[in-house]
């Protein structure tokens, strides 16, 4: 099969030349030491920490704001809000950084918001400098990944039983209850697969934290692109790229169990 | 309807209101300002401009549009190719073969693509595969990353597909080749339409792989956008996200209407 042929030379060969590379030394002796001199470093355990709790914040983010969205969206629907869904949808074509690059403009420390206040309240100095700090990534991945939560939840709640919606809100249940009762049972499957979707694409996002530019925030990807490029050091860059590897490759998983749970 | 009552309905709405602004509309409102803004001091910019768009294309857009267009023509063209190959030999295979490799073709859209990138360094800077330096090397990249997303389209195409065609087309004698020419081809085209659009955005936004390989003189849009920026000129960067931008829509929407009338509906 000439695909599989493509892609194993593509795609597999180097990924197991990066493994290569990161455990054996130039003259092909195994070698462990700069492994673990790697792994202990401040800056692999830094890059770890804040990749981890970037991609958790974010997807905690998404999923509330896909939820809100997507249950007003379905059962609060206002005129042209079949439209609204397709151009949040759109926003998966788009380029990741762009928002970045919008957010300097409006949170930055000449943006908008900062000369607002400042004109507004008489105030020396910009008093929002939220955007490059870790939140400024969180706030820009959950702009960017919400779509991928509401694509699974819209499709979800599409198959609620609407008459089952009316029949308890004419006996009285108050909204809230027939969302926690009715509509969450529903959601349940599309928000784990669209989570686990959103873990691994904030895991793996690049362009976002490389705009953003903030010397305290450093995630793996960034660090990858750091060492090999910036420093040339290959080997400590293969060494990091095995563990962000392994890490999208265990979150895939679990989007794919949870996927696979969904279309059963 | 969830919300009875007019006020709890519009309390909802004005939420939405706030989220979809600030999270959706404000990022892209204001990269279309920022573009066209002259002199940006206060609040909003005190005059607009159409000069970042003019220096942009006078400097790097245009060679810019050029090797993000032909990077992302190149690499959707391989990847459909590919992934349609892939997805139709698949079908031929035993259950458990068949969700093997599947799962193969998808690893590439979970790796980490500035991972893509450094593998592909690793491995074609030696002879006898020297391509580190090359074009073709952005090429590889833009490929596998976006080979996954044309593999899935074009496979959820197929299984939505009706076999009862082929299998009439079959029973009145036609070849496989013919078959595969005549009935099922036509039938995925909209799926295929749609796999190409995908890929061919995702590869015109495509930073991770890209910065980690590309030669001098083949810089796409976004490395260049990146370098504009990053040197502080983040109008002239704003001019060129929107051609990006622009770019990106008018692909899309031209493919949807290929693909809405090939459908006739």
């Amino acid at each position: 099969m000439p695909p599989a042929a493509l892609l194993a030379l593509l795609f597999f060969y180097p990924l197991a030349l990066i493994a290569r590379q990161a455990f054996l030394d130039d003259s092909g002796v195994a070698n462990f030491a700069e492994v673990i001199h790697v792994l202990h470093s401040r800056f692999f355990l830094n890059a770890l920490v804040n990749t981890v709790s970037i991609s958790v914040a974010a997807t905690a983010g998404c999923l509330v704001v896909g939820l809100v969205l997507a249950l007003i969206l379905a059962f609060v629907p206002f005129p042209g809000s079949g439209f609204i869904a397709q151009l949040i949808d759109t926003f998966i074509a788009l380029p990741t950084f762009l928002v970045t690059l919008a957010f300097t403009f409006l949170y930055g420390s000449a943006g908008m918001l900062n000369t607002g206040l400042m004109e507004a309240f008489s105030l020396p100095l910009p008093p929002v400098d939220f955007l490059y700090s870790a939140w400024g990534v969180v706030l820009a991945e959950v702009t960017v990944y919400t779509p991928f939560i509401l694509r699974p939840l819209l499709a979800a709640f599409s198959l609620v039983d609407r008459g089952q919606i009316e029949a308890a809100s004419v006996l009285g249940a108050r909204p809230f209850r027939i969302v926690r009762q009715v509509i969450l049972p529903a959601a349940i499957p599309a928000l784990i697969a669209g989570g686990s979707l959103c873990l691994l694409l904030t895991v793996n996002e690049f362009g976002i934290v490389l705009f953003i530019g903030a010397k305290g925030v450093i995630t793996l990807p960034l660090l990858i692109y750091g060492k090999a490029i910036q420093e040339s050091a290959y080997q400590v860059a293969c060494i990091i790229a095995v563990v962000n590897i392994a890490l999208s490759l265990g979150l895939f998983s679990l989007y794919r169990i949870a996927a696979g749970r969904l279309g059963s | 309807m969830l919300v009875w009552s007019r006020s709890g309905r519009l309390v909802l709405w004005v939420l939405f209101a706030l989220l979809f602004g600030v999270l959706f509309l404000a990022p892209l409102a204001v990269i279309l300002l920022s573009s066209l803004a002259d002199q940006w001091n206060g609040v909003l910019p005190s005059g607009l401009t159409t000069e970042h768009y003019s220096e942009v294309v006078s400097g790097a857009a245009g060679s810019a549009v050029k090797a993000s267009l032909i990077t992302g023509f190149l690499a959707s063209t391989l990847a459909l190719v590919s992934g349609t190959w892939a997805a139709l030999s698949l079908r031929l295979q035993g259950h458990a073969l068949r969700r093997l490799l599947g799962l193969l073709f998808f690893i590439p859209s979970a790796v980490p693509s500035v991972s893509v990138g450094l593998g592909l360094l690793v491995a074609f800077s030696h002879p006898p595969l020297l391509l580190n330096g090359t074009v073709a090397i952005v090429m590889i990249a833009h490929f596998v990353l976006i080979s996954a997303f044309t593999f899935g389209n074009v496979s959820a195409g197929l299984a939505r597909l009706s076999p009862d065609f082929e299998q009439v087309a079959s029973s009145l004698g036609a070849r496989p080749a013919y078959r595969l020419w005549h009935v099922t081809l036509p039938l995925l085209a909209p799926y295929l339409v749609a796999a190409f659009g995908l890929s061919f955005a995702l590869s015109m936004g495509e930073l991770g792989a890209t910065v980690m390989v590309y030669p001098p003189g083949w810089v796409t849009l976004p490395v260049s956008i990146f370098s504009l920026t990053d040197r502080g000129d983040i109008f002239a960067g704003a001019a060129l996200t929107m051609i990006l931008v622009a770019a990106t829509l008018i692909l899309l929407l031209g493919l949807e209407r290929i693909t809405a009338r090939a459908t006739g509906s």
